[in-house]
């Protein structure tokens, strides 16, 4: 198979795209589909600062370096979960993350739960009843906090993660096959600061596939966490990425498909704010000032100060 | 004297398995041999990515980075 542009051997053929793209061509390929996003949706621009949610991950480290490339002003945010279960997930994702920093000439900060809150996230969860079974519910609910936190703090025009379109079609076969209407309305590229304790959130992968990621990472050699979160296995996400892919090589660009049709469907009014059954319960959480739905105090306060 | 078996396989890796498969094969038939989906891998021998039409030879080491994640 050759490359598209240059006629040379390809390092990746994209059925979705029908495009087969040499290593320089698509690291190239890349960089432009980031930046169309990006302007597409109106993330963000050029003066803003933008605050990146890393994991150490294969996506929001290619994000990060995706951003920086681009000319973006962009510092990291590294959370430390406390989630070691025999193999030190966090202290190696921290790791990654703080070498990627460090090689870029990057700025990182990095919050560390159990330093911070006293607890890790597999302790919150054990003492929730949300997290009696496994620990991702709490986890969810400590990162968006934190990553809130910090983004408003340091006075960010954004906040970006490294949600791909593989994320992004899971979780709306997850939140279809459920019909969450709450979910279906918050589901988009780019999330309005349109309430007092808010930042502006945007996703930048969100039409580029989970393999573009890992292929962009392999192909620029950035070192990424390769293991997994040892509480995701039989994830409900890893099920339906999986189910979508069986989808997706039976019908190529069934994903997107599925993904960009439904923001289409929502532009056009399908999902109205009205339908969001929390809409009506949100205000600023007394103690930390972020919105919440919960009666009284945001769920992550209530939690720390168990 | 004694003459070296000639090759036939191929090795292939994915995260802790490894499977040994007869060369001869695309990648894309070689995944599918194995009951893994191409979509879901990225398949490189020698550190450089492959595309599903190439051939695996006998001797390969192939890699396959697993492309899904996520909890």
């Amino acid at each position: 198979m050759k490359c598209r542009k240059c006629g040379q051997k390809a390092a990746i053929n994209m059925r979705q795209h029908k495009l087969s793209l040499c290593s320089e061509h698509f690291l190239e390929w890349v960089l432009q589909q980031v930046e169309k996003t990006i302007q597409k949706y109106h993330m963000f621009s050029a003066s803003d600062r933008i605050l990146v949610a890393v994991s150490g991950g294969k996506d929001s480290l290619s994000l990060w370096d995706i951003l920086q490339r681009l000319g973006y002003t962009t510092d990291g945010l590294y959370i430390h979960l406390g989630i070691e279960e025999g193999i030190g997930y966090s202290a190696e994702s921290e790791r990654l993350a703080r070498q990627f920093a460090s090689a870029n000439g990057l700025a990182l900060q990095v919050v560390n739960v159990p330093e911070e809150y006293g607890k890790s996230i597999p302790e919150y969860a054990r003492m929730s009843l949300r997290g009696q079974d496994k620990p991702c519910s709490v986890c969810g609910i400590a990162k968006r906090h934190i990553l809130n936190r910090v983004a408003r703090e340091g006075g960010y025009g954004a906040l970006v993660t490294g949600h791909n379109l593989d994320d992004e079609s899971a979780a709306l076969f997850s939140n279809t096959l459920n019909w969450l209407p709450g979910y279906l309305v918050r589901q988009a590229p780019v999330l309005e600061a349109d309430r007092p304790g808010l930042v502006r959130k945007a996703k930048p992968l969100v039409r580029m596939y989970e393999r573009e990621m890992a292929a962009y990472a392999l192909l620029r050699g950035i070192e990424y966490v390769y293991a997994e979160c040892p509480f995701s296995t039989g994830s409900n996400t890893i099920l339906y990425k999986e189910l979508l892919d069986k989808l997706e090589f039976e019908r190529p660009s069934a994903k997107m498909n599925f993904y960009l049709s439904f923001l289409q469907a929502r532009q056009n009014g399908l999902f109205t704010p009205q339908a969001d059954p929390d809409l009506e319960k949100l205000h600023p959480c007394p103690t930390c000032g972020q919105v919440t739905s919960a009666p009284g105090e945001c769920t992550f306060c209530r939690m720390v100060a168990q | 004297m004694t003459q070296a078996p000639i090759v036939t396989t191929a090795t292939v890796q994915a995260r802790q398995k490894t499977y040994e498969v007869r060369a001869g094969m695309t990648v894309r038939d070689t995944l599918l041999r194995l009951q893994l989906n191409p979509e879901s891998y990225l398949a490189t021998r020698q550190g450089m990515m492959l595309t599903d039409d190439e051939i695996v030879h006998p001797g390969d080491v192939i890699r396959l980075v697993a492309v899904i994640s996520g909890g």
